[in-house]
């Protein structure tokens, strides 16, 4: 039952402090006919109601969460706490500079930290989620070609394993979007990429460790191709984790990044949000970084803007709370915690790969490691027994694990993507082996079963069809 | 140093083991040699006690007012203390875009919940579930309304700057945007009648507007609707609680800033953008919407939905590049209205009303100069001759945060249900000494 299904005229959860001074009334012609019909229940009703959908609701601190590309991490407590001191969170966006000094350290060092593990020259915080950095970093790289290339450049590269928000993001920020095919190893084709780049080519776009999990060794020869012809590269965070700390894509000569502080970093994704998606670029973009910046001259802290920048992306300086977060756990972590805990995101991975690969098919490189992901295709089981990566998806639900990312990426059939994450232990993945291989074992033995799961959930496989063809988005 | 991974050097040990690696290097064996980066620069870790004193610090060096008459699009309410403890519910702050729907039913029917809630409050025949805040709600929505044919997105001077320039970065390259002429803070009727041509897409202006005034949005929804041109509306949502809607107004999309629904000011995020639209209008909706249907064995089942529009399907051809949203500040808001409920929201904006209008007459009595540009909601604009820095500084000196300034003379104010009659008797017997 939904809330509105519980209210009675009349109840009331909260009063309003009456002010003591004489009531306004506007004429009737600037007011609405009638009351926005919202919820009347009492604070126990409505303690109960969401208390009981958090019940229909699984986050990391419930379970195994292995979606890939999303790096459902541990989110630590300590940085709640933090989030929760009065002194960031009841403080105004508008306040003066010499207010608010702790709130623009605050930026400012975690700008300073984030170029230190991207090969960065400077940060913005401004953009509120991954995909907007992309849009973001690409307005970037239109204001540069728009004051320094000869030809109008136009196009943007996407590899065809690309995440769906990097062709997206290039929609919405103008641009045509040219897909590269993937060679044997999963990697960016060398000559099919060199057919495509020309004198009007804006940036590819890139993600590396790739979406498949593996780190794109050609990468120098790409950045090469990509340089040479006056283009430039844009790197998808999203898949920073098994790096961070080990490996800079400023090295890898990527002039400009977005991250996902809500992935790496370890801020709770909230069940879908807010994320928040920074921006790092070479010395060559920064002057069209959106504004404000935040600057330090000598111990004080100003908010700076530029004409040169591309404007602003939203209100105010970007997802700040969410800033905070990550700033707490990358000072938290330091200078070794970061590089070890990539390390252990990328044993993780490699240990459940190792041991599901004894029956499923893994993608995989020459060197048969994995970085902090990869992806099993089912296409053989789905031939042998009928049982779908949906299917297999679906029985993990019954064994109280989050299932993995169904269906990406596109180029691989039958694909389910594990990403586990460094904060998972050793039992929990012994816990998910043994799971992924009874259900091997049920595909063959019973399929039906397979078919019908989840079996123990609270609905089971609603009807998405129905649903996009006659869309009820709203309660009558 | 504290750390989240909960490996001991055993672990470590078997697992390289079974994965026939010798050392965590080894894994990296893809990775040419000469990539490694050297040590990070940056500090060592801290346990739990040293962040939490290093961020006490930082927390510290800025000012938290008493009393707060600044608003600007942030506003102060009251959040009540139910909002926090469910909404900081762990199962709702720790989960992923509820891809999976049998894991996430709680999650999907509080989008749904809010997706009507937002609905009813502007009238308005769908809603998404979320982007990122006001101020790209009101990009996206002009994005909504080009296409081949109109271009011109057309704004009227009295929106939020920060909105402004968030409509012109995302109108670049797809089209141009106007800003209307005004000369008495509010849009002129004949001067939005000039600028309307056969290429315009839509119109955009704020209920109230920047400055505080209610805008005649029923008359420009009327011109607008008899030339075809679409009406975007971007709206405070507490004001809606009493403010003619943005249907009542003829708006085709109506979005706006949701901080002010149980969202602390937090030195502006996260926010949440609300976005709504009219039933013609949705398939062109960008972001997250959630849909009810059945599920294999007929119970009723909520998912997301409509997902053809979206980048994960569509990738280059999609409408909206959205992906992380605001969710959880979209899940606030639910409980928040939940919380108030249908006349505890309007107890809401009748107190900001009535205690902005005293503070304005009270101001005008002690001869500070209000400027009339007709009705308002919470937020007015006075005039203190080269005085406006001083103002803020003297109240400032008794802990009032003043409203904003605007330039050397005006000031823009808010008032909202946080504050006491003696708090603003207080503000304008010191504004007052610079009138």
């Amino acid at each position: 039952m939904l809330i509105f299904e519980k209210t009675k005229k009349g109840r009331k959860c909260v009063d309003i402090k009456k002010p003591e001074v004489e009531k306004y009334n506007f004429d009737s012609s600037f007011l609405r006919e009638n009351d926005a019909n919202l919820p009347e229940a009492a604070e126990i009703d409505l303690v109960r109601h969401y208390s009981n959908y958090a019940g229909e609701a699984k986050g990391v601190d419930n379970v195994f969460y292995p979606l890939g590309s999303c790096t459902m991490k541990y989110n630590p407590k300590l940085n709640e706490e933090v989030a929760s001191l009065k002194g960031f969170n009841a403080i105004h966006p508008l306040q003066d500079e010499v207010d608010v000094q702790g709130a623009l350290e605050v930026m400012y060092t975690l700008s300073e930290r984030l170029k230190e593990i991207t090969g960065m020259d400077a940060v913005s915080l401004q953009p509120f989620a991954g995909a907007q950095g992309e849009y973001s970093a690409l307005k970037l790289i239109e204001a540069y070609h728009k004051e320094n290339s000869k030809t109008p450049r136009t196009k943007i590269i996407v590899p065809d394993s690309a995440h769906g928000t990097n062709p997206a993001s290039a929609r919405l920020a103008g641009y045509e979007v040219l897909n590269v095919k993937s060679n044997s190893e999963y990697g960016v084709d060398l000559d099919e990429l060199k057919k495509v780049v020309g004198d009007d080519t804006a940036a590819l776009m890139l993600t590396n460790p790739t979406t498949l999990g593996l780190f794109e060794k050609n990468i120098k020869k790409i950045a090469k191709i990509v340089h040479d012809l006056g283009g430039l590269l844009y790197y998808d965070g999203a898949n920073l984790n098994p790096i961070m700390g080990v490996v800079r894509p400023g090295d890898m000569g990527f002039d400009v990044v977005h991250l996902n502080l809500h992935k790496t970093f370890s801020t709770p994704h909230g069940g879908g949000g807010p994320g928040s998606g920074p921006i790092g670029c070479k010395e060559l973009l920064s002057k069209y970084l959106p504004n404000p910046k935040v600057v330090k001259v000598g111990n004080e802290y100003f908010f700076n803007s530029y004409e040169s920048s591309i404007g602003k992306v939203g209100s105010f300086y970007g997802n700040f709370l969410v800033c905070l977060r990550a700033l707490a756990y990358i000072e938290t972590l330091g200078s070794d915690g970061i590089p070890q805990s990539a390390k252990l995101a990328v044993l993780n991975a490699n240990y459940l790969k190792h041991n599901l690969e004894t029956k499923y098919k893994a993608i995989n490189s020459k060197s048969k490691y994995c970085m902090h992901e990869f992806v099993l295709s089912l296409e053989d089981l789905k031939k042998e027994t009928g049982v779908s990566g949906m299917d297999v998806a679906k029985c993990l639900i019954d064994k109280n694990i989050h299932p993995p990312t169904m269906y990406f990426p596109l180029i691989v059939q039958e694909a389910l993507m594990f990403e586990p994450t460094e904060t998972e232990s050793k039992e929990t993945l012994d816990y998910a082996i043994n799971s992924m291989l009874e259900i091997y074992e049920l595909a063959h033995s019973n399929p039906e079963y397979c078919h019908d799961a989840p079996h123990n959930a609270i609905i089971k496989r609603p009807d998405e069809t129905t649903a996009a063809r006659n869309p009820i988005l709203k309660h009558i | 140093m504290s750390t989240y991974f909960p490996h001991t050097q055993k672990d470590i040990d078997e697992m390289l083991k079974a994965c026939n690696a010798s050392s965590l290097d080894d894994l990296y064996a893809d990775v040419p040699k000469d990539l490694f980066a050297k040590k990070l620069n940056i500090p060592e870790g801290k346990t739990e006690q040293e962040i939490l004193d290093q961020f006490e610090e930082l927390a510290s060096k800025n000012v938290v007012y008493k009393t707060i008459l600044k608003g600007a699009g942030s506003y102060h309410h009251y959040i009540p203390p139910v909002v926090k403890a469910l909404s900081s519910k762990a199962e709702f702050v720790t989960a992923y875009t509820p891809y999976q729907a049998e894991m996430s039913q709680g999650i999907l029917k509080i989008f749904f919940e809010y997706q009507t809630m937002i609905c009813n409050l502007l009238e308005m025949d769908v809603s998404n579930a979320s982007v990122y805040n006001g101020s790209s709600a009101a990009a996206e929505a002009a994005i909504m309304c080009i296409d081949r044919k109109r271009k011109k997105v057309i704004v009227a001077n009295e929106i939020k700057p920060d909105t402004l320039k968030t409509i012109k970065t995302y109108v670049d390259g797809h089209g141009e945007v106007v800003v209307l002429e005004t000369e008495d803070g509010k849009v002129d009727i004949q001067n939005l009648e000039k600028e309307l041509s056969d290429d315009t897409a839509c119109v955009y202006l704020e209920q109230p507007n920047y400055f505080g005034s209610i805008e005649d949005a029923k008359k420009v929804g009327d011109i607008l609707k008899e030339k075809g041109i679409k009406f975007v509306m971007g709206v405070n949502p507490i004001a809606m609680a009493i403010l003619k809607t943005p249907r009542e107004c003829g708006a085709d999309i109506a979005v706006g800033e949701g901080q002010p629904l149980g969202m602390p000011l937090s030195f502006g995020g996260p926010y949440l953008g609300f976005m709504t639209c009219l039933e013609k209008e949705v398939r062109k909706m960008p972001g997250r919407i959630v849909g009810k249907t059945k599920d294999a064995e007929g119970n009723d089942a909520y998912v997301l939905t409509l997902q053809a529009r979206e980048q994960h399907i569509r990738r280059e051809r999609a409408l909206s590049n959205i992906c992380s949203n605001q969710a959880l500040c979209a899940l606030t808001a639910t409980i928040y209205l939940a919380a108030l409920g249908k006349e505890g929201l309007k107890d809401v904006a009748n107190a900001c009303v009535d205690l902005s209008h005293y503070f304005a007459s009270e101001l005008k009595k002690a001869n500070v100069c209000v400027v009339d540009k007709g009705e308002f909601f919470h937020e007015f604009v006075t005039i203190t001759k080269s005085r406006a820095r001083d103002v803020l500084k003297a109240l400032k000196e008794e802990n009032i945060l003043g409203g904003h300034l605007l330039d050397n003379d005006e000031i823009l104010w808010c008032t909202t249900e946080m504050v006491d009659k003696k708090d603003l008797d207080k503000a304008v017997e010191i504004i007052s000494r610079f009138a």
